[in-house]
Parts: structure tokens; sequence; C-alpha cells
């Protein structure tokens, strides 16, 4: 049987496009910070380093990193503020 | 000489964070400031002295690069200069296809221009480095390709140390007829250099780098290379970096790097590695499971860092201010991000190691005194916070 996509609907949407390494970090971390466990964060980036960059960061900062997607050159991520 | 920064009583470590102004640096800028000798463009006796001044900075920092003077353009600093060669050269080519070599442990600038040449069409190989975090040449001359516009390799690693063999890599580049770029931070004035004749095509200098006021830089390109510039407007600086030039920090600029010049041939870079070889040996033998990182061999003189198991950086950095020593852990991105370091990651640090790294750099008023002071206050910092609950180092 084929299970439903999730749909996740973000709490906090922010754009980090133009922006380079570290910006796209700092400013997540930042919106995270503001934020409620178990909410959802949408962070927009056109930087080519910040795929690798949020997988590292998710995983150090223990935050869930739901989905990366990419259209043309914009990666869309959506975070779930864990701690 | 007088003991010069904000704080003379504290152990200064973190001077490629920051270098004090050398106060002879300090005493040619003063009447600039305060004596209306401001603007090398203005139509007056003084404006007409500007100018001079201003091109005798210009021919001190081509002799400490070893270039010919009129290919030096002034910047704001370091990070400007890289742009400017990065993406002046690449936006000259024309083609949008164009290709950058660079390599994985450049300054964040030269690599966030990369990244952005790569949203415009263009495409990036960041050369891998071996653990000590040199390139190989033969891996760089494979990486070239028929529409590579430019290589940019740093003459040294600011958080690790390591030299690159430019020479070997000027050799590949003049061969394939590609310009090659060098970020000489750290290692103007430290390590022998001569940018012309090893074949480099364009150089950044940093002024504080050198004990010159900060806010001052300049991008030396060799006649021919040709740029498009980033800054638009009167035309100085021979169009490609309009804007009047800051004269007071040029000027310092200048005398800084005729100072470190003078200074390297009597003796300086060694009397640097011997304090530099004390720390670390020093440290090797008192910390259990701290170790060097980058090369030891081709290394900066006045660098020394490390990875520490069982203990963070940020602690042990706050503790070990606490106790009057300035350091870094080598990186202000990771600082900033939590996340480990590009350059850490490069070399394949565990990633047990990554958040111990620790940064020295030694400079001008460094003293013996001071890396025994290291050694004696480090030690028990580390062991006190390994004490605390953290896991086993091993």
């Amino acid at each position: 049987m084929a299970t439903e996509p999730k749909v996740f609907i973000p709490d906090k949407h922010i754009d980090c496009i133009g922006l380079f390494c570290p910006m796209p970090i700092v400013k997540t971390r930042e919106a995270i910070h503001a934020m409620g466990d178990g909410q959802i964060l949408a962070m927009l980036s056109d930087d080519p380093a910040s795929d690798a960059d949020m997988q590292t960061w998710c995983q150090i900062a223990g935050q869930e990193l739901l989905e990366v997607s990419r259209e043309g050159g914009v990666y869309r991520f959506l975070v779930r503020k864990i701690r | 000489m007088e003991r010069r920064g904000a704080a003379p009583d504290r152990v200064y470590f973190d001077y490629a964070g920051f270098a004090p102004v050398d106060p002879r640096v300090l005493a040619v800028m003063r009447p600039f400031l305060e004596a209306g000798i401001g603007n090398p463009s203005a139509p007056h006796s003084l404006g007409f002295e500007a100018r001079d001044s201003l091109e005798a900075a210009r021919a001190k920092v081509a002799r400490l690069v070893g270039g010919a003077a009129p290919g030096v353009i002034f910047t704001s600093g370091a990070t400007e200069a890289n742009n400017l060669a990065i993406r002046g050269v690449a936006q000259r080519s024309g083609d949008k296809a164009r290709h950058v070599v660079t390599s994985a442990i450049e300054h964040i600038s030269v690599l966030n221009a990369c990244r952005d040449l790569e949203k415009t069409g263009g495409t990036v190989s960041v050369l891998p480095v071996d653990s000590e975090g040199r390139i190989d040449p033969e891996t760089l001359r494979k990486a070239l390709r028929p529409e590579t516009v430019l290589v940019s390799i740093g003459a040294a690693c600011g958080e690790i140390g390591t030299m690159q063999p430019l020479g070997d890599i000027a050799r590949i580049t003049r061969a394939a007829g590609v310009p090659l770029h060098a970020d000489a931070v750290g290692a103007l004035g430290r390590a022998p250099f001569a940018g012309e004749s090893v074949g480099l095509d364009l150089v950044t200098v940093s002024s504080n780098d050198l004990y010159g006021p900060p806010g001052a830089g300049a991008l030396w390109v060799r006649q021919g290379v040709k740029l498009v510039p980033q800054i638009l407007g009167g035309g100085q600086e021979g169009g490609y970096r309009s804007g009047t030039e800051n004269l007071p920090a040029l000027v310092g600029f200048g005398v800084a790097a005729e100072l470190i010049r003078t200074e390297a041939g009597h003796g300086e870079p060694a009397r640097l590695e011997a304090l530099r070889e004390r720390l670390a040996d020093g440290l090797a033998a008192s910390i259990p499971y701290c170790r060097l990182t980058g090369s030891r061999t081709a290394r900066l003189p006045h660098h020394a860092s490390f990875v520490l198991r069982g203990a963070k950086a940020d602690g042990v950095l706050l503790d070990l201010d606490l106790s009057g020593v300035t350091a870094s852990s080598g990186s202000a991105c990771a600082q900033r991000t939590g996340t480990p370091s590009h350059v850490l990651r490069a070399i394949g640090c565990a990633p047990e190691e990554m958040e111990g790294s620790l940064c020295f750099t030694l400079g001008r008023w460094s003293t013996l005194a001071e890396v025994d002071a290291v050694l004696e206050r480090l030690p028990p910092i580390v062991a006190r916070l390994r004490a605390l609950g953290l896991p086993d180092p091993r």
C-alpha cells in the first residue's frame, strides 16, 4: 500500500538567498533558537555549499532535517526544532 | 621594542586574528590624518604630495610581493582583493561556462567568490588536500580544462599553517597558460616570496597581517592579466578599484611592508619559528591526546595549531582568556555556526577532535616568557575540563 507523502507546514520562513556560508547557518540557528520545540522552519538558500552545511549543522545541533528540495539554483530546507 | 596593544599585560597569541599596529607605522600615518595631505587625486600641492606618498607606498608593497609596482591595486583588505582576483578574472573571460580551480582549505572569501561563479553557470573544482593540508600538484594538473580561467591557491593556510608548493603549482599553470592567484596572507614577510619570478599572476596582501593598519590591503596583478573591476566610480587605482584611496592607511601599509621585509632579512622568521617549536613540543609533551595540525616542516614560522580530544575549544579558550592568554580556534566561521571548520574536515580530522581546535599565532612582540606562560597555564585547564565528565579522550 502506498503511503501518502507527508506534507509539512512550516511555522516560520527565512530567506537567505544571496547570502553565503556562514550566514545561512547563522540565520537558521537564530531562527530555530526563537522557535518552540516541534515547530518547523523553512529556509531558502542559493549558496551551493548550503546543502552540505545544513546536513552537518542539523546533525551537530541535534535538529531534524525533514526535507531538502531544489528548484533551479535554490535549495529549500525544512528543519524541525527538536531541542 | 616597546610592547604595544590594547592589553599589554596579556599573553597575546592571536596575531593572525588581529596584529597590533607597529608604533613606527602609526608615527608615519599621523600627519596624513592631521595635515590635509589626504586625496591623491586633488589638483593642488597637497594632492601632489598625497599622490607621491601613495606611489611610494605602492612601490614598497610591490617589493614585498616581488613584483612590478604598477601591478599593485590597493583595496580595503584581503577579502576584497580575493573577490577582485576571482570575480574580476572570471568575468573578464566572458565565457559563462568558465571553470575555476581552488582547494578545500582556502579562506572563506576565496571559497565564497568561487561558489558565486557556480550560481551564474560556472564550475569550480575544489582540490582535496592530504592529512597535512598539502595540495598534490599532479591532482591540480589533472583538474585543468580548456575552459579553466583561473587557479586560486593560498600560499599558506591561516587555520593550520601549512604552506603550499607554489613554485611547482606555478610551473603547471604557466605551462597551461592559466593565471594563478595566491592569497599570500600569513606567508608574505615570513617565508621567502618572489611573486613575479615564481610565476604568480595575482597576489593578495593584507596590511594588518604585516602589523599595518586594518582596513587596507592590495591585489598585485602581473602586467597583461585583465580584470573586470568590482567597485565602480571615479576610476582610482587604474580604474580597477574606484573610490578615493585611504591614504593614511595605505601609507602605513607601505611602511609595514618595508619593515617586515627588512625584519625577515634579520632573522625574525627564525626567532618566531624557535618560539613556535618550543610551544608545539611543550604542549605535545604535557597534554595527552593533543596533536599539531598541518605540516611540521612546510609551515608558517609563527603558526601553531592543535586539536585536543575530550575538551571543547570554546571552554579551553574561555579559561585561557581568564588566565590572561589570548588565543583562537582558528576559524571565525566555525565559531559562529557551531559546525566543524571546513579545513579540519578537509584534512580528515576525527569528529571528536574537531571541536577541540586551538590556534596560536605569534608575532613581533612575542617572547619566550609568553610561550612559557602558555606551557604552564594550558595543561591544567585542559585536565580540569576533561575531568568534568566528558567522555574519555581515547
